[in-house]
């Protein structure tokens, strides 16, 4: 599985007010949701975004609330890959159980700029900057974690475990 | 090795003997909590998992707190989705509104979090009830779906921070102070995947209300829980609420923590959370002029009937300053009910506050008590991000029942010591 796409650059503690201000949650419906996505951070994110465009961010992405709205709001945007020095740990738990792909990687936040065109390969975890020339290497994930990405999310690897068990 | 209090319990519903940091488990479930703004997804989400009925239809509990009483139609369907699946469901803890109290406050109040138990909830503040001796974290929706539909939910084990508590608070601080203080040094991502286990003689000074705030913003410093030991104080509050014997965990002499951190509790002041990061802290004493426009005093952090009290030994005999709105909202109908009896809500609306029925409404930008452009609040919420409480250009301070409760007499944030108490 691979992912190519136009950089979104942001800071330290990204929070999922601003991901998707809770003014919007009296819906849970994705594409609703998308068109307010990195609303309060970043006006002009819903404008630009394009089908398979990365964000790259600092420190503790997806801070504060346990709303599965922000990452379900990013990756309805059309975002293919949330790359980030470190996650918030109810926002990474939740972007596995969506399939929504991140990876922490500080290097590659220390190597990559807004507008950089960036490709993922998921299977060896690879992130190359393709403006700079320059490639990363990101954290691998447990095998647990790669067994619940592969069957596309939690209720998949659920039913996979519920049918292996039976 | 030995183990933390928080792996302890994580190891006993993992049915397994010992577990250590990093390691991932799956874990059986004593409760499953979720609103109305996370549960529609998770009911969505429920057929995927393949069952058609809960795991235990005693061991889910729905609260519609968030946009309701329903502010608009589409919090309103949302509310009728819950109501809706906890008829079909035959779901027992359902609360709708007449029962409904923020759920954080209302859980531990109808007895559902029992010592040692094991709760997850579709709500990030769900780590309020560590405050009981009990391991509790906030997910997501699907993670609830799962929940549900299986009792169960994975887990990373997390490693620990221990926080030695020596000393008691001065006049004024509170638990609010505590939190505000510990997320202003360590940072809000300062214990991120890591459990805050708070030990030491001094948490034995700490009312329940008080291990209820702190627990409950251990998710504003990036921690997956907060917990307390069990002792005296958690077991009188567990007796006369939870009907279940306790299970009590203690750390082991040898558990591992990353970091030890002691504080004194006489030497915490009162704390203000500046905009827009619950760590960007100062002291009273060093906050300056700043001129507020309203007030919240409650949410699932501070609506308990102690915030209630201190709050009205402030606002006795004195006025709101003008231009200034005052909105107090206690945190379920029985703190309703006895803030009432106790003649709280006399003390309050002479004051100039409105009292509203519990909600979580303006803490989240939800409703009542929107902040328009450029206008600044004092709120004993747990939040103070860009555009949390409204516009996008408004700013949030948070701060202690004490303190909001003084900056809403002097229409600036005030320190509680400079205003006369009423005999």
């Amino acid at each position: 599985m691979q992912a190519k796409g136009s950089v979104f650059r942001y800071g330290d503690n990204v929070d999922t007010d601003v991901i998707i201000p809770a003014r919007y949650l009296n819906t849970s419906n994705g594409k609703e949701l998308a068109m307010h996505c990195m609303e309060d951070i970043d006006g002009e994110f819903v404008k630009k975004v394009k089908e398979g465009d990365i964000i790259v961010a600092d420190k503790n992405f997806g801070c504060g609330s346990s709303r599965e709205h922000a990452p379900l709001a990013i990756k309805e945007s059309g975002v293919s890959c949330v790359i980030a020095r470190t996650f918030a740990r109810i926002f990474y738990r939740n972007s596995i159980n969506i399939g929504l792909p991140i990876l922490e990687c500080p290097e590659a936040c220390d190597g990559i700029k807004a507008g950089d065109i960036v490709s993922v390969n998921f299977s060896n975890g690879k992130i190359t900057n393709e403006t700079s020339g320059v490639t990363f290497q990101s954290e691998p994930f447990p095998k647990f974690m790669q067994d619940l990405i592969e069957a596309g999310g939690l209720a998949g690897y659920m039913a996979k475990k519920g049918a292996a068990n039976s | 090795m030995g183990m933390t209090m928080t792996q302890k319990i994580l190891a006993h519903h993992a049915n397994l003997d010992s577990v250590k940091a990093g390691q991932l488990i799956m874990a059986d479930l004593d409760l499953v909590l979720g609103n109305d703004i996370t549960a529609p997804v998770a009911i969505n989400e429920f057929p995927k998992f393949g069952r058609t009925s809960v795991f235990n239809k005693e061991k889910v509990a729905l609260v519609p707190d968030h946009f309701s009483p329903n502010k608009d139609i589409k919090a309103a369907e949302q509310c009728k989705c819950l109501r809706t699946f906890a008829g079909e469901q035959q779901i027992t803890n359902y609360f709708d509104v007449g029962q409904m109290g923020i759920e954080h406050a209302l859980l531990p109040e109808k007895g559902l979090v029992g010592a040692g138990d094991l709760v997850i909830g579709a709500d990030s503040h769900t780590c309020t009830y560590g405050a009981l001796g009990a391991f509790s974290t906030g997910v997501g929706s699907t993670d609830m779906a799962c929940g549900m539909a299986t009792g169960q939910a994975w887990f990373k084990v997390p490693s620990a921070i221990k926080f030695n508590l020596t000393g008691r608070f001065s006049k004024y601080v509170s638990g609010k102070d505590l939190i505000l203080h510990i997320i202003g040094m360590i940072g809000v991502d300062g214990a991120l995947y890591q459990s805050m286990e708070f030990v030491g003689e001094g948490v034995a000074s700490l009312t329940i209300d008080d291990r209820f705030t702190i627990a409950n913003m251990a998710i504003e410093a990036g921690a997956k829980n907060g917990i307390f030991p069990v002792d005296e104080v958690t077991l009188e509050f567990l007796n006369d609420h939870c009907k279940r014997k306790p299970v009590v965990y203690e750390a082991d002499g040898d558990a591992e923590y990353e970091r030890v951190i002691d504080i004194d509790l006489s030497e915490v002041k009162s704390t203000v959370s500046f905009p827009h990061l619950p760590s960007n802290t100062r002291t009273i004493d060093q906050v300056g002029e700043v001129k507020i426009d309203q007030v919240v005093i409650g949410s699932c952090t501070n609506g308990h009937i102690s915030d209630l009290r201190m709050a009205a030994s402030l606002l006795k005999g004195k006025k709101v300053a003008p231009w200034v709105r005052c909105l107090i909202f206690p945190a379920t109908q029985q703190i309703w009910k006895d803030a009432m009896h106790e003649g709280l809500f006399d003390i309050f609306i002479d004051s100039g506050c409105a009292v509203s029925t519990p909600t979580c409404g303006p803490c989240l930008g939800g409703h009542m008590g929107i902040l328009a452009e450029g206008e600044r609040a004092v709120s004993t919420t747990n939040r103070n991000f860009v555009g949390r409480m409204g516009h996008v250009k408004s700013e949030v301070y948070l701060a202690s029942p004490a303190v909001a409760a003084a900056s809403a007499i002097r229409g600036f944030i005030a320190d509680p010591n400079q205003i006369q108490e009423e005999k």
